[in-house]
């Protein structure tokens, strides 16, 4: 257990070196970036640069220079547009917006979309399958930034009862439309996912073994079909994690929540590289993390995977 | 005499039955699946629309409706007295004229970026497959290694560097799909390699890459084509997604999802529509490629047959 | 008063393509302790009997006639009257030991449950009564491997395992469908010697489906041929081996390979099972029987008790045969 995640992690350090590299090389190039010289900056911000980067440098000891920052000390170095403020700083500002309705969402979408997928198999052909089945194709074409101005069309242009946007320190008014909005097509897919592994399961050998014992159709469900069938799901639960924090940047943004996609969006639009780097190797980070938990979590039930 | 065809009375010369090829085998299951079928046909109006739409359009894409500016709300809703069938947008342009522009851009890139995803993916998934052996390890270890790369945020970062033009966003968008696409081809190329007419093939001396071509990529296609055919709304949604943000395709260009999202951000104002046509042409769209898509896998799976 | 009591049984599924018939007609009674064969190829409707017996058919599966476990009538019965019987009364052995256990919870799990359910045993007793079941069914080292998962078994392990779950509350009527289809043939002797050591020592009666013919010869009081869904020739084993009256059965008996037989080519019967989503007209067999005249193909023949415990459905007499 403790030699595979080890392992695993091992294997994670030259993802995050190329992703940090290609970054900062790309950063490097960049036409009218810091590096270069056509872009006046404030003088503040440019002895912040020089500060860090040592630009008379060669390029390899910089670049070992911030690979070392980032690794040893999560440091991302100085914005290049605001002069008084550290990558660091940004991020811990936004991430932990977007890490509280992101976490809800999520786990809104597993429950939900497990329970729904669920409801379906158990009945299926009766119109709470067509529901469920019906309700999953559909959220296929309505990605977040679809659902997230219908949403606000719908709770406060016309009913009045939700505030379109902001955070307010997290209070469940403001959160509410962000979470079904990230949360509806991960829970469609979810579900539909479930239903045909469910239904797959139910189909087997060994829950007509079950059967065969006399137990209850509850039993049978919680003691024998659930495990198997969760498996393609926690395999999906690493794709929708990459999905979902991507989507957050369109929540954040619609929303204007304050999260770390807003500040993604706006450093984009600035060219405020160090803080685009910052945020997609941290976002890279994540998802190796959740890659490996999920990988975890999937050989911690299925038993012919041997840790 | 005896080697002449059997001809009936009437001179009608009996041909043997023919066995259907899978490809036939399957444009039949796939004319059988209906919803497959309509969606093909919405999907032939779509393009339509995106082709013919600048001789339909009463208005180009660039001219200013002085006359409704002022009062967007309530003038430049859809009418055809005006000439504006889907209303006009927040600056006062025609939105049919918007949506046939976005359309054509969106559509192409999907279609380019799939192609591109296909191609590519194809090419490297069958030469891992292929080869087999270290190549085919240190090739698919890359693959892991770039899988857990935040894409997303990469392009959006490739975008600002380097400007944002529409082929970077095309070859960007293709580049993003490529790795699920190598993974499943080198999948299916490295079963059919162990396939018995693979290695009669190799047993009599064919060529390497004769046994590619003649055996190899034909049967690929099935699963190339599927997968073409559902990686195109993908690239869609991708595109869509980067110009919701703004950080797509630049004015005057336009795409579905920038469209979308200024329709977004004119709802307090009222003007609904210009969020509805876009969004219908989007979701419409979307669901015919799913259903397209769905519609070849019942049709080329084999697992059915 | 027998065991087990089935009447006229049929069963009928709803396919997209119509009702298909897969089984008609079917009626034998087994004493305590007996054991009777179901004898049939594949697609005989011989697993389908076994399945509507216990209440396991496949949801779009329809069920009539009379099933009566020592005399109360358990055909259609709710699942909850069902659950009552199964495993407690009467256990049934899969015929894939590799996929009728569930890979995903340890043998001591699935096998605990059932003492668990029927006898409230608490967990411990019930690991513990296990541990001496697999002990009976000759598992080696049972108590440690008892924590193990189905795929650290072999596969003649796990039908043994498969085995001593079915015995663990002492049923009285074991069915066994196939037990040793997907078995080594060197696994296929042990297992059903160790079928009928459990049989002496539990005393329960057996209901053994296969199409392994062999198998059928040294266990088995009785016989039952199925074909095509309906009954084609019952009687006792030794009788019906010794002077089988329907060609079905000679041709079966006739395809058993020997190893005295000096012939190079394997006997078999020409032709396919019926599909029965079209059966023919008349007698199922007619299409491959070598005696078959315009009657055998226009009408069924009716099951004919000849003698007190044999009969035939056929219309042709003994010596009409070929």
């Amino acid at each position: 257990m403790t030699e595979f995640i080890i392992r695993r992690l091992l294997a994670a350090i030259p993802t995050l070196l190329i992703l940090i590299i290609f970054s900062f090389l790309l950063m490097h190039s960049a036409p009218g970036g810091p590096f270069s010289s056509d872009r006046p900056l404030p003088p503040e911000v440019l002895a912040n640069i020089e500060a860090k980067y040592h630009l008379d440098d060669p390029l390899p000891l910089q670049i070992w220079n911030y690979v070392v920052g980032v690794v040893t000390q999560f440091d991302f170095g100085p914005s290049f547009q605001y002069k008084d403020r550290t990558v660091n700083e940004i991020i811990a500002q936004g991430f932990p917006v977007t890490l509280t309705y992101g976490t809800i969402a999520f786990v809104v979408a597993v429950v939900c979309g497990c329970a729904l997928g669920i409801t379906a198999a158990l009945n299926q052909n009766s119109w709470l399958d067509y529901f469920a089945v019906g309700i999953s194709i559909g959220a296929q074409v309505l990605p977040n930034f679809v659902m997230a101005p219908i949403l606000v069309l719908i709770f406060t242009l016309w009913l009045g009862w939700l505030p379109g946007g902001g955070w307010n320190g997290g209070q469940w008014q403001y959160m509410v439309m962000p979470v079904i909005a990230l949360s509806t097509s991960f829970m469609a897919s979810i579900a539909r996912i479930m239903r045909s592994s469910l239904l797959e399961v139910m189909h087997s050998n060994f829950i007509r073994t079950a059967r065969a014992k006399g137990l209850s159709a509850r039993a049978i469900l919680f003691q024998h079909a659930l495990k198997p069938a969760m498996l393609p799901v926690i395999s999906y639960l690493g794709p929708t994690f990459v999905i979902m924090i991507t989507g957050s940047v369109v929540i954040d943004l619609y929303f204007t929540t304050g999260g770390i996609g807003q500040a993604f969006v706006n450093s984009a639009l600035n060219r405020d590289y160090s803080v685009m780097m910052g945020i997609t190797i941290l976002i890279g980070c994540l998802t190796i993390l959740f890659n490996l938990i999920v990988d975890i979590l999937y050989a911690w039930i299925d038993p012919k995977i041997k840790l | 005499m005896s080697d002449t065809a059997i001809a009936a009375p009437d001179g009608h010369v009996e041909t043997p039955t023919k066995g259907r090829s899978l490809w036939q085998d399957a444009r039949r299951r796939f004319l059988q699946n209906r919803a497959a079928v309509i969606s093909l046909f919405v999907l032939g109006l779509v393009c339509l629309v995106a082709v013919l739409g600048p001789f339909l359009a009463a208005w180009s894409n660039e001219e200013v409706d002085w006359s409704v500016l002022g009062d967007i709300a309530t003038l430049g809703a859809p009418s055809f007295e005006n000439g504006h069938y889907f209303g006009v947008d927040e600056l006062g342009r025609d939105l049919f004229a918007r949506v046939v522009q976005g359309t054509q851009v969106s559509l192409m890139v999907g279609i380019v970026g799939s192609l591109i995803a296909v191609t590519f993916g194809t090419l490297y998934g069958a030469t891992a497959g292929y080869v087999g052996g270290r190549t085919d390890n240190i090739m698919m270890r890359l693959v892991d290694i770039l899988m857990s790369i935040p894409y997303m945020f990469v392009l959006i970062l490739l975008l600002v560097v380097f400007g944002r033009s529409m082929w970077l966003m095309f070859v960007g968008v293709g580049l993003i799909s490529w790795l699920e696409m190598s993974r499943i081809v080198r999948g299916q190329t490295l079963a059919l390699k162990s396939k018995e007419y693979v290695e009669a093939a190799l047993a009599i001396g064919v060529k390497h890459h004769v046994i590619v071509i003649r055996h190899i990529i034909p049967n690929l296609l099935g699963v190339i084509v599927i997968y073409a055919t559902l990686l195109v709304p993908q690239m869609i949604l991708t595109e869509s997604f980067i110009s919701f943000l703004g950080l797509g395709v630049q004015e005057p260009n336009t795409s579905w999802g920038a469209l979308i999202s200024e329709g977004a951000s004119t709802l307090q104002y009222g003007t609904y529509w210009q969020l509805f046509f876009p969004l219908a042409f989007f979701i419409v769209t979307l669901f015919c490629f799913f259903f397209i898509g769905d519609g070849l896998r019942d049709a080329l799976d084999p697992k059915d047959r | 008063m027998s065991l087990l009591e089935v009447k006229n049984l049929s069963v009928e599924f709803d396919t997209p393509d119509g009702p298909v018939r897969a089984v008609q007609d079917v009626s034998f009674s087994l004493g305590e302790q007996k054991t009777l064969a179901i004898v049939g190829e594949s697609g005989s409707g011989k697993s389908q009997t076994a399945f509507s017996i216990m209440g396991l058919l496949a949801s779009n599966g329809r069920v009539t006639g009379s099933v009566k476990f020592d005399g109360t009538e358990i055909l259609n019965a709710s699942e909850k009257v069902m659950n009552t019987y199964r495993a407690a009364q009467i256990a049934m052995i899969f015929q894939d030991p590799m996929t009728s256990l569930n890979p995903f919870v340890r043998v001591s799990k699935q096998m605990a449950e059932v003492l668990m359910l029927h006898k409230g045993l608490s967990k411990t007793d019930a690991i513990k009564d296990s541990i001496r079941m697999l002990d009976a069914v000759k598992i080696p080292d049972p108590a440690r491997r008892v924590h193990m998962y189905p795929h650290e078994f072999s596969g003649g392990m796990r039908q043994r395992v498969m085995i001593a779950m079915s015995l663990l509350c002492h049923p009285r009527l074991v069915i066994a469908d196939e037990p040793t289809t997907a078995l080594d043939v060197t696994v296929q002797a042990q297992i059903m010697d160790l079928l009928s050591d459990l049989q002496n020592d539990f005393g329960m009666s057996i209901v053994l489906i296969t199409h392994d013919l062999g198998v059928v010869k040294g266990s088995c009081e009785n016989t039952l041929v199925l074909y095509g869904g309906r009954v084609m020739e019952t009687g006792p084993t030794s009788e019906l081996f010794a002077e089988p009256t329907h060609p079905y059965t000679r041709g079966l008996l006739h395809a058993v390979p020997r190893l005295e037989s000096n012939e190079a080519k394997l006997a078999t019967i020409p032709g396919n099972p019926p599909n029965m989503q079209h059966p023919p007209k008349g007698c199922a067999f007619s299409p491959r029987c070598g005696s078959a005249n315009d009657r055998c193909v226009a009408t069924k023949p009716e099951l004919d008790w000849f003698s007190a415990d044999r009969s035939r459905a056929c219309h042709l007499s003994q010596e009409e045969l070929v």
